[in-house]
């Protein structure tokens, strides 16, 4: 029956209050003519209504409310929801962070709040579709707001060089994306994850109902390789959005150009949004070419981690450190998906959802404080600019020391737990040998991260940062997530618990 | 009270953080109260750890004092908290230390003044943190964090190339302990626990065990870590820049306290979670020790500055202590932990001395001294008195230490004994040659001649120091007694899960336990 229901369409109520949202900021944009800031407010109060689309769709959890709707190419599950709430912590954090850096470059437009409350929605899609042309969709919405909010600084080169790098690398890779679609149409038939879950992959190796390790379907040597295909073309598009190796050049470009604060929001929104994507199709729908994605996962996680930890050991400008810092953190990431995908069990992708969680706070708030001590025009943003801040703005430095020690993984706060349960994942499904180069990466890591820590502190001399006061919002953004960090290094199980109620995609 | 003396050793662990706390609400430009505060905080800290050990059972073998909560469900990690005759010293010697650096910076430290004593209690926390824990997984957060404020006490409150020594320091630390993690959750995979308690049971009923290459693995995974924290010879040159760039505290908290970590983690884990592998591996290690002690002496007779000689003279007396653990007997093991104290003690009391010298003369290096016993005989004397315990002098605590390991390397082998003895006259020479250097002769210097001598504080320090010197030589017992029990129980296990490697040589170690005590009054003599 293709009649639309009244729940059909609750069920999309997070990303339908979104979008309305947006659309109202975007229309009252040209008659707000003084305090444009009013415009992000507006869309903060969406964020937060959409946050409670989601509260109530989460109460109804405990009802099994949830469920498929639009003849299953969408669904409302836990996994869905924890992402959903992923991306509108982010929004919000980004929302904040962003009202006085717009007025303070001079771009102060409504269509930026618009942006990033689209960029939402798109990921809202993409962590919910259970459909391969709507997961596309959703990645499109979400590429081309970014694509924009990239460039924003419209009289800045760097910035117009970012948005043009992005948008031509990831158009080829949502292109790419696209084709692997389609060879898994080729194979299957069909372009929905559930009913591509119900079928066997020829040539693969987890789908043994006997259990005996043999393949169910013998299959033919060539359909093998055109799953590798279908496998590989649709990790090089998810693998751009969240920037793991081979596929992460661009990040430290795009994120050095971009505004800070849409550094803040690309490096942790849309790449939860690809990881999220990336769980539904290979855990989910696609679970049964398990093996295949092993190693490509497997390889890609070893490459990822180590380039990104190797290009921020030499970098001496903060924002470009950060991007290849998250290069790294993706790289962590991966290494609880290949858990995930040898274990078939909860454990890895629970680790995943809880470190994406972790990374979204500390990255978040790393990015929005580092756009408000670079200062008019971003100036400031070499790690020499920060000599001696910790003497000059004590508050402010302390915040950032906790950000950056958590993102190296300091005990009792979120970054280490978040590494914690990948390795523990990972050696549960005995990747020794990967959870080794992972603990060792992360130790390189804490070589740049303190490399700042050490100029705020040990260095003499006067700091080139903003000194200026810090705003309200972008305050009341750190106290989130400083806080958030705390408590999630001290008491992990509340989320842990949630992430792995949420950890299995469906189908 | 009940609810204080079931948690003794939670309110013994954070009560530094709640100084902290305090501190943190003084203003920082009041700074003798800051340094008040401070001093009053970790003095209440000691009592504490005094009361501790005098109230620490004699004839219980096992834990003390436990507490354990469930602190995070999944994975099952405990609030498991417990001491025994190992830790129960050396948390002793920190609480003792922590009054006695905070002391020590008294005029030293100048800028920033409430940020270093943050730093130093936040400092006390983790490391009597280390010292209690009984869960792997909070034993390794203390380990971690303890990092942060000593990599801060180096890097913004040190000497010359401070930053490249506190990064220098952290990242060897952190090498280690990330091979450590893997270890441990390569442990809880196979146990399903954290809990040390549990993991030891589990091995002891056969419940658990390991393939021989995946417990030579493990071993290897915990003894790195433990033994850059020695630091063992070839993995110890991070600590001749960390301890020579530290301020005064920072090297007293280093050399005292940090480096017996990593011995304490041997005893605590190494040993007993994999003793064939410990066994198996003893004669290299033993050999590593004595390269450690040989090496360490003969680096440290030509350091031209005074504060790196001490340095290297702590690469030597580590050595012995490793030497000690891995002989596997009563004395070997007895004389490594209370050598661990000694040396706290000792090389404390040396850094502190030190910094004195550079306080007055703004310089560290031997040839700028000379003739210091004619113009400041009172800090000359302390200067020879803790020197002379360093080297090793029957009656002070160095002897006690030293003869005992010795003896238990004989028992494991002669050549170790008799290459450690060599170490004993090597650090004779070098200690007894600088202080040569130093004090006695004519004042070359004319900066020399006008250095003001001890003032009060210094005196207390330093007589506090010399009394506990003297004490630990003359009467050992009320320590030696303190470990019986736990050492007795530890070779004993060793033995036990090993016999079939060296029957001969842990039983002879277990009937040693006996004797023991006349060997101590022996050494007295």
């Amino acid at each position: 029956m293709t009649t639309v229901q009244a729940v059909d369409v609750l069920r999309l109520l997070p990303e339908i209050i979104l979008s309305a949202f947006a659309i109202l900021v975007m229309v009252l944009d040209p008659f707000v003519k003084i305090r444009k800031s009013s415009l992000g407010w507006l869309a903060l109060v969406g964020v937060i209504g959409a946050a409670l689309g989601v509260a109530g769709m989460g109460m109804v959890w405990t009802y099994q409310a949830l469920g498929n709707s639009f003849r299953d190419s969408f669904v409302v599950d836990p996994f869905s929801l924890y992402f959903i709430s992923i991306f509108l912590l982010v929004a919000a954090l980004t929302i904040l962070g962003s009202l006085r850096y717009l007025e303070r470059e001079k771009v102060n437009y409504g269509e930026y709040y618009a942006l990033i409350l689209m960029a939402t929605v798109g990921a809202c899609f993409m962590a919910s579709s259970t459909e391969l042309i709507m997961i596309f969709i959703g990645l499109e919405i979400s590429s081309i707001s970014t694509y924009i909010l990239a460039g924003f600084k419209r009289h800045d080169a760097q910035s117009n060089e970012a948005s043009l790098k992005y948008f031509l690398l990831g158009s080829f890779a949502t292109a790419f994306f696209l084709y692997g679609v389609a060879f898994v149409y080729g194979l299957t038939g069909t372009t929905n994850l559930i009913a591509i879950a119900n079928q066997d992959f020829p040539g693969s190796l987890v789908k043994d109902v006997g259990g005996s390790g043999v393949p169910v379907n013998g299959g033919l040597a060539a359909t093998s390789h055109f799953l590798w295909i279908a496998v590989i073309l649709m990790f090089v598009g998810i693998a751009f959005k969240s920037s793991t190796a081979p596929f992460q050049i661009w990040t430290p470009d795009v994120y050095q150009g971009a505004p800070a604060p849409v550094s803040a929001l690309l490096s942790t929104g849309p790449k939860a949004a690809a990881f999220a994507i990336f769980l539904r199709i290979f855990l989910g729908g696609m679970a049964n070419a398990g093996s295949v994605t092993f190693w490509v996962v497997w390889a890609s996680a070893l490459l990822t981690m180590c380039l990104g930890n190797l290009g921020a050991l030499f970098q001496s400008n903060v924002k470009r450190l950060l991007g290849y810092s998250s290069i790294a953190h993706a790289g962590y990431v991966l290494v609880g998906i290949a858990a995930a995908l040898r274990l078939g069990e909860d454990e890895g992708s629970a680790s995943v959802l809880f470190y994406l969680v972790a990374y979204a706070l500390m990255n978040v708030g790393a990015f929005v404080l580092v756009a408000h001590l670079a200062g008019t025009g971003e100036r400031a943003t070499s790690i020499d600019d920060y000599t001696g801040l910790g003497y000059a703005r004590p508050g402010v430095a302390a915040v950032l020391s906790v950000l950056l020690l958590s993102l190296a993984g300091l005990p009792i706060t979120a970054g280490f737990f978040a590494k914690f349960y990948v390795f523990r994942a990972a050696i549960h499904a005995h990747l020794i040998g990967l959870t080794i180069v992972a603990v060792l990466n992360s130790v390189v890591s804490w070589y740049y991260y303190l490399k700042i820590v050490m100029a705020m502190y040990m260095r003499e001399g006067q700091t080139a940062a903003a000194t200026s006061a810090v705003p309200r919002p972008l305050g009341a953004a750190l106290f989130v997530c400083v806080v958030g960090i705390l408590f999630l290094g001290l008491f992990p199980n509340l989320v842990l618990d949630l992430a792995n109620l949420s950890a299995r995609p469906l189908p | 009270m009940d609810w204080l003396s079931e948690h003794s050793l939670t309110v013994l662990t954070f009560l530094p953080l709640a100084g902290v706390l305090i501190l943190a609400f003084v203003s920082p430009d009041s700074v003798k109260r800051i340094r008040w505060i401070a001093l009053i905080v970790s003095l209440v800290e000691f009592l504490l750890t005094v009361k501790l050990f005098s109230a620490f059972s004699l004839h219980e073998p096992g834990m003390q004092f436990v507490e354990d909560h469930p602190w995070i469900t999944s994975p099952a990690i405990g609030y498991h908290l417990g001491v025994d005759g190992l830790s129960v010293l050396l948390i002793l010697l920190t609480g003792f230390l922590t009054p006695l650096s905070i002391l020590a910076s008294w005029t030293g430290i100048t800028s920033r003044v409430k940020e270093f004593h943050l730093f130093l209690l936040a400092l006390e926390t983790g490391m009597i943190g280390v010292f209690v824990s009984l869960d792997l997984f909070l034993f390794f957060l203390f380990w971690e964090a303890m990092l942060i404020p000593m990599y801060f006490l180096i890097g913004v409150w040190g000497h010359g190339r401070r930053l490249y020594a506190a990064l220098k320091f952290i990242l060897y630390t952190m090498a280690g302990s990330a091979l450590m993690l893997v270890a441990i959750l390569y442990l809880y995979n196979a146990t399903g626990t954290f809990n040390l308690q549990s993991i030891s049971e589990q091995l002891a009923s056969g419940q658990l065990a390991f393939t021989p290459k995946v417990e030579n693995l493990l071993f290897w995974a915990f003894f790195v870590a433990f033994a850059i924290k020695v630091p063992l010879f070839p993995l110890h040159t991070w600590l001749p820049d960390a301890h020579t760039e530290a301020p005064t505290a920072g090297s007293v908290i280093l050399a005292g306290v940090l480096l017996k970590m990593g011995t304490y983690g041997m005893l605590r884990f190494c040993l007993p979670l994999f003793p064939h592998a410990a066994v198996a591996y003893a004669p290299i290690i033993s050999v590593i020790a004595i390269i450690g002690i040989l090496y360490g002496a003969l680096v440290s007779m030509v350091q031209p500055d005074l504060k790196r000689l001490v340095a290297y003279s702590s690469v030597a007396h580590l050595g012995f202590v490793v030497l000690g653990i891995f002989a596997f007997n009563v004395n070997g093991v007895e004389g490594a932990i209370y050598q661990m104290c000694n040396h706290g003690v000792s090389t404390g009391a040396l850094f502190i001395l030190v910094g004195m010298l550079y306080d007055r003369r703004h310089t560290r290096l031997i040839r700028d001294f000379g003739g210091l016993s004619t113009t400041v005989p009172i800090l000359g004397m302390f200067f020879m008195i803790v020197t002379l315990s360093s080297l090793g002098l029957p009656m002070m605590n160095g002897f006690v230490g030293e003869f005992l390991i010795i003896l238990g390397a004989f028992r494991r082998h002669a050549a170790y004994g008799a290459l450690a003895a060599v170490g004993v006259i090597f650090a004779a020479v070098y200690l007894l040659w600088m202080y040569q250097r130093v004090f006695l002769g004519e004042v070359t210097n004319d900066k020399n001649r006008a250095i003001p001598d001890c003032n009060w504080r210094e005196k207390a320090m330093m007589i506090a120091m010399v009394l506990v010197i003297l004490w630990m030589g003359i009467y050992p017992q009320p320590f030696l007694r303190r470990m019986d029990q736990t050492v007795n129980q530890m070779v004993e296990h060793i033995g036990l899960a090993t016999t079939s490697v060296t029957p001969a040589a842990t039983q002879a170690a277990a009937r040693q336990a006996g004797p023991k005590a006349g060997v101590v009054t022996e050494a007295r003599r």
